[in-house]
């Protein structure tokens, strides 16, 4: 097996530009795949920890009347949880309202939020802190969306338990950044005392937010979501993500595969009386075979070497600096950072390692296996067969 | 002297009182009286409605059939968009035939509380159908002079829960007894809505607006104009109109 990988070597090492032509190209896509699997797993990681941080919790317990994606459901679905079964629980109410910026109506998701809440990183200190008569923050999206900034009154309208309109001023205490669209974008939150005293609905909620410390039980008419199912969605647009971004990098991986298989198909053809040599020597058909496939699957093993030398510096410079997403990315409905750090987990290099080795040595074993077939003295002779 | 200065002034207080009960009369009956201009037993009213954008107006125009205010049916007629559309409402109860679906559909919950085509009416201020004395407290509050008109201000304050508006403010002619201004108001005093009644003519012996404006205070824009062609009052309206097999045909 050593005298294999020694000629092996020699060999493409001695095949010049041909042979680095043919580890370019293996190189090129070893990178580029490792690169993508990176960049959507930072994302993935990065949009889970955001959602769980801003959304999510460690679960949530919606009123069984409230479904998320239907908006006719806010009417009703809300209700009131025991004292007892509320501990480690955050209560949002959620009512629909509409807001008047420049002398347009917006219809915005008005959500009250209990102030003194630590599980999510919406920073609802600001609202305890603020003086206003109705103190309120949003997220940048919107507030760019209303024209607002810290510190301006606008009039909210809003409708009581009863459906009785009342408006009034509300003053915008904070502007957060968030990477979370679904808390951002068409939302208003106030302190949900404010919201209870507003709407009649004293200590109604439409949905909870699980801390840590929470244990799942059965509550009837709430229903509890945990994190995993939660995150389901998002894992859902993440796999379809790799899966339509694996078809990019699996046909370049195709093209240099191609290119070492013809490689190999060109060397059985022009080497017919060194191969001749090899058995009259001694050496078995399936050793001779073996030589051919470990010389193909070698350009993997050059290719890793070059993607080493190219990428792991390259790699270690954007996962310390980021890469930056478009704005228009941005407004897709989906938690996406204005920079994603890609991450370069070891079971993603070690999986491509593989399977850039295993397809290499595939594509070379295939047109080696013909030397099995060869008759040794027409090889010798060097006649076509 | 000093007994008599009393009896003097208390009869005098009284007497102004009395007088002053005369001449303002109370609210139930003046709404009873703009029910009696206002209100028929049965109505057909052709009329188109002018949305008025922020940069261009639309004009809705239809034909509505009324029976009490329990049964209306409606008929858009134009824009070719909204042509063929209709609406029927019985007591609670709301349904939208369009025909570019060739569906009826019932509007319910948040559904009401949706725009008409755009315009600064709701479907559930259509829908509204309970007698203001029902929901609301009556009051004269003064007296006041509005397109030349001397008006009674009458100030209505909800006495349900379930009401939209908290409390109203309605100017009435003192004499055709038509209101010709409504302000519609939030719990919290702020004014929501404006209706302007104008145009007033006698038609059957009554007195009806020929134009009523609607306007959602807290947007800028013009609002949404009214505008009645035709009304008959009182007419023969077949039972067939108020059933939901109307809405197909």
């Amino acid at each position: 097996m050593k005298l294999a990988f020694q000629l092996a070597y020699k060999n493409l090492v001695g095949a010049g530009l041909r042979t680095w032509l043919n580890v370019g190209v293996l190189a090129f896509s070893f990178i580029i795949i490792i690169f993508y699997n990176g960049l959507i797993d930072g994302w993935n990681e990065q949009a889970k920890y955001d959602s769980i941080a801003w959304e999510y919790g460690n679960g949530q317990l919606l009123h069984t009347e409230y479904d998320p994606f239907d908006p006719f459901t806010i009417l009703d679905g809300h209700g009131v949880l025991e004292n007892e079964q509320s501990k480690n629980l955050t209560p949002i109410l959620l009512r629909q309202a509409s807001i008047y910026p420049e002398g347009r109506m917006l219809s915005v998701a008005l959500k009250g939020i209990d102030a003194n809440q630590t599980t999510l990183e919406l920073p609802t200190a600001s609202l305890k802190n603020s003086t206003a008569k109705i103190p309120a923050m949003m997220g940048r999206n919107m507030a760019d969306a209303a024209n607002l900034k810290k510190g301006d009154e606008i009039l909210l309208r809003w409708r009581d338990q009863g459906g009785t309109f009342d408006a009034a001023k509300i003053t915008v205490a904070e502007i957060f950044e968030t990477n979370v669209p679904t808390v951002d974008g068409g939302q208003i939150w106030i302190p949900i005392s404010k919201m209870w005293e507003m709407t009649g609905l004293e200590n109604h909620a439409t949905y909870y937010v699980a801390n840590e410390n929470f244990q799942p039980k059965n509550i009837s008419d709430w229903k509890y979501k945990s994190q995993e199912v939660l995150l389901s969605d998002l894992n859902e647009i993440i796999a379809m993500k790799k899966i339509s971004g694996s078809i990019m990098y699996l046909l370049l991986l195709a093209i240099a595969l191609l290119a070492i298989f013809d490689t190999q198909v060109l060397s059985v053809f022009r080497r017919q009386k060194e191969i001749g040599t090899y058995i009259s020597l001694g050496m078995t058909r399936s050793q001779v075979v073996g030589l051919f496939t470990v010389e193909g699957s070698m350009y993997s093993i050059f290719a890793m070497i070059l993607g080493s030398i190219v990428g792991i510096p390259l790699f270690a410079y954007l996962a310390k600096i980021g890469i930056g997403m478009p704005q228009a990315s941005r407004d897709m409905g989906i938690p996406l950072a204005e920079r994603i750090f890609p991450v370069f987990g070891i079971q993603l290099i070690v999986g491509t390692i593989l399977l850039v080795v295993i397809a290499a040595t595939i594509v070379s074993f295939l047109p080696a296996r013909k030397i099995s077939k060869m008759n040794p003295v027409l090889a010798l002779k060097g006649k076509l067969q | 002297m000093k007994f008599l200065s009393i009896i003097l002034i208390v009869s005098l207080s009284w007497l102004t009182f009395n007088l002053e009960a005369q001449s303002t009369p109370e609210a139930l009956e003046i709404i009873e009286k703009v029910d009696a201009n206002m209100v028929s037993k049965t109505s057909i009213v052709e009329s188109k409605m002018v949305i008025q954008g922020r940069r261009k107006s639309r004009t809705v125009v239809s034909k509505g059939y009324s029976e009490g205010d329990k049964k209306s049916f409606t008929e858009y007629l134009a824009p070719a968009r909204e042509k063929g559309t209709k609406m029927l409402k019985l007591d609670d109860k709301l349904w939208i035939y369009s025909p570019s679906t060739d569906r009826t559909i019932q509007l319910s919950g948040h559904m009401l509380r949706q725009s008409v085509m755009g315009s600064d009416l709701s479907y559930e201020d259509m829908m509204e159908d309970r007698e203001l004395t029902d929901i609301y407290d009556a009051k004269v509050i003064g007296e006041d002079t509005l397109d030349g008109q001397k008006t009674w201000v009458l100030e209505l304050n909800a006495k349900v829960d379930d009401v939209s508006y908290a409390k109203r403010k309605m100017w009435v002619d003192q004499e055709r007894f038509v209101p010709l201004k409504e302000d519609l108001f939030a719990k919290s005093g702020e004014l929501l809505k404006r209706v302007r009644l104008t145009d007033f003519s006698k038609t059957d012996g009554r007195w009806y607006p020929g134009k009523m404006n609607f306007k959602d205070m807290l947007k800028s824009g013009k609002g949404t104009d009214f505008i009645v062609v035709k009304i008959e009052f009182d007419p023969e309206i077949p039972p067939y109109i108020f059933s939901k097999a109307s809405l197909k045909k």
